[in-house]
């Protein structure tokens, strides 16, 4: 008896349930779930107080910001910085990881301020999302230049667009074909999704790479260079600001992956780190964004933390991937 | 607890229905959120077959895992093998290694054990993952690629980390059976002159065979949804190894590995749940295995 009741409010509760999450579930893909509102309400009064803030009034609020694990130790360190000068005490910043997929989603979906992508928006948003990117405005606010990385018991100095693209496509498996030692290639890529496998394959390779068999997958850029270091034989490729001597860099095209090959565009395999709003930004997370490309910080932390910063480049890139003096 | 007013409500009846209320409130909260996971795991999931279009027979038996290319290829066999495969073997090398141990405490040397050996082992369960798999990808993964041909990293390297990260469940629950065993059972035994080998063999395990068993169940699921140490040393290749030390997937691992870098609601992310649906349906499976093994052993 007492069994039968209990699984019959367990079914009422289920098919509740299941109607409240249906709710939740249309305004968030609607993006206007009620925190969104009342973000972009607490964005107009602060845009209002902003002619205030010119004035002398402080600005305040919170700021937060999520996305991209390569933007993430710049974003943190630049964010404590901020919060320590005297004009912006009143502003708290949060620095969340997640990933670019992540910063992006919910900057369109206005559960953050800032979102952190190591991609262009129009590049994640494809399809059926498209409209997404359009609301979103961006802010490259430093560059980053990946380096093509080998086991230090290969012998390849530089390597070809074309001889890249054999290796990560699986059609050239033994480094004695491009020059090397008589010793089997082990890929050590990103997953498929990650911004930097992107980036990578866009500018590097011209091409998809394959995940063939028998290579390996990692995102985390620490346990990237400990693969490569450690496995025979193996190639991938990392940030610059991760390369040390365990591993061996190899040339792209006989140049070196170096910071000012690739603020005069001779090296074609950067990126730049975007900081998207939502619209344009309230008057706070303007002065956090004015703050991230003051000299102050991409002259220091940027460059200390080994990012290239923007404001150096010589040359352009659009989201197509086009570069421009 | 002062109550004013009406001689009905006495101190102890005032206290019943708070307590009861309260424990009725969590009971609800419980449930709610379950339900509330289930739905939303579920929900997504499922728009990969409903919004997606893609067919379930293709998620479950394709080889080939693609869901940026064109056209979008969704098989998930390869990360369902890596995931049965990786967590078989870690059962099967963590359940001799854990049963035993049991036995030791608390048959063969219950003084030891009790002081010793247990805090230690119920040690392990506090350590957390990411420790797990930077060992094994430190230590396990090294040796194993100078003792065998190939990287080193693959399931062999997963099934070793999880068996390590099994054994405090399957010891812990080995070790209370065992012990709750009726004070009769070897006495008797030992009367009819066996000897202790004997009675352990004979007597002692085929009876606590369905709870060995349910700590075994309970460690393979374990092993099942861990995530963060498999992903550290398994390698996250999409395919189905052609070696124990070839790099290869499991469920979690390409889960944890995209989740972040793909769009809420685009096909790729539905399909990461879908795999998320999966797991836990697999848990549903483990758990339904664990109320079958108790029930037998009620009996």
């Amino acid at each position: 008896m007492k069994k039968t009741l209990l699984l019959i409010a367990a079914i009422v509760l289920a098919v509740g349930l299941a109607a409240c999450g249906s709710k939740t579930n249309n305004s968030g893909t609607t993006g206007g779930s009620t925190s969104t509102n009342t973000q972009n309400g607490g964005g107009d009064s602060t845009a209002g107080g902003g002619s205030a803030a010119d004035s002398g009034t402080k600005l305040s609020g919170s700021i937060l910001a999520a996305g991209s694990t390569a933007l993430q130790p710049l974003a943190e360190q630049v964010s404590k910085e901020f919060m320590a000068e005297p004009d912006y005490s009143g502003i708290t910043v949060q620095v969340q990881g997640g990933g670019s997929g992540t910063g992006l989603t919910q900057v369109a979906g206005g559960q953050v301020q800032i979102g952190n992508s190591d991609i262009f928006a129009e590049e994640k948003f494809k399809d059926a999302d498209a409209d997404q990117a359009k609301a979103l405005v961006d802010h490259t606010v430093a560059v980053v230049a990946m380096a093509t990385v080998v086991n230090k018991d290969v012998t390849v100095d530089n390597l070809t667009k074309q001889q890249l693209v054999d290796i990560f496509t699986g059609k050239v498996t033994n480094w004695k074909d491009v020059g090397g030692p008589d010793e089997k290639i082990t890929l050590v890529n990103r997953p498929s999704s990650s911004g930097t496998r992107a980036t990578y394959e866009k500018f590097a390779l011209g091409t998809k790479s394959e995940d063939i068999p028998g290579s390996i997958q990692e995102d985390a850029s620490g346990t990237v260079k400990k693969l490569v270091s450690e496995t025979k034989g193996a190639i991938g490729y990392l940030a610059l600001s991760y390369l040390d001597d365990s591993v061996k860099t190899v040339k792209y095209e006989g140049v070196d992956p170096t910071e000012d090959n690739v603020i005069t565009g001779k090296y074609p395999v950067w990126a730049y780190e975007h900081m998207y709003t939502k619209g344009e930004p309230a008057p706070e997370v303007k002065a956090f964004l004015d703050y991230m490309m003051s000299d102050k910080i991409q002259n220091g932390d940027v460059v200390q933390l080994g990012y290239i910063p923007v404001t150096k480049m010589q040359v352009k890139r659009d989201a197509a991937g086009s570069v421009s003096k | 607890m002062e109550v004013s007013g009406r001689s009905s409500f006495k101190p102890h009846i005032v206290e019943e229905w708070v307590g009861k209320v309260y424990t009725i409130l969590c009971v609800f909260v419980l449930v709610v959120t379950i339900a509330a996971m289930v739905y939303f795991v579920a929900s997504r999931g499922l728009s990969t077959f409903i919004t997606n279009g893609v067919s379930l027979a293709g998620l479950l038996s394709g080889l080939k895992w693609d869901p940026d290319g064109d056209p979008a290829l969704f098989g998930a066999l390869p990360f369902i093998f890596g995931s049965f495969a990786t967590s078989l073997l870690a059962a099967a090398i963590a359940a001799p290694l854990g049963c035993c141990a049991a036995v030791f405490m608390t048959q063969i040397l219950p003084g030891v054990g009790k002081k010793f050996m247990q805090p230690v082992i119920e040690l392990l369960a506090g350590i957390p993952s990411v420790v797990f798999g930077f060992v094994g990808l430190s230590i396990v993964v090294p040796v194993l690629r100078a003792v065998f041909p190939g990287q080193g990293i693959g399931i062999a390297a997963g099934a070793i980390v999880l068996s390590i990260m099994i054994l405090p469940t399957i010891t812990t629950i080995a070790a209370d059976a065992l012990a709750s065993l009726p004070f009769g059972l070897r006495e008797g035994s030992f009367a009819l002159g066996a000897t202790r080998w004997q009675t352990i063999w004979r007597i002692v395990i085929p009876t606590a065979l369905p709870s060995l068993l349910t700590g075994v169940v309970l460690g393979m699921s374990r092993a099942f949804g861990e995530a963060l140490a498999v992903q550290m040393v398994i390698g996250n290749a999409p395919h189905i190894p052609r070696s124990l030390f070839e790099s290869a997937s499991t469920l979690t691992s390409v889960i944890t590995l995209d989740m972040g870098n793909t769009i809420m609601g685009s096909a790729h992310n539905n399909a990461l749940w879908s795999l998320a649906l999966i797991l836990l349906l697999m848990t549903f499976v483990f758990v339904f295995v664990v109320r079958m093994l108790e029930r037998r052993s009620v009996r």
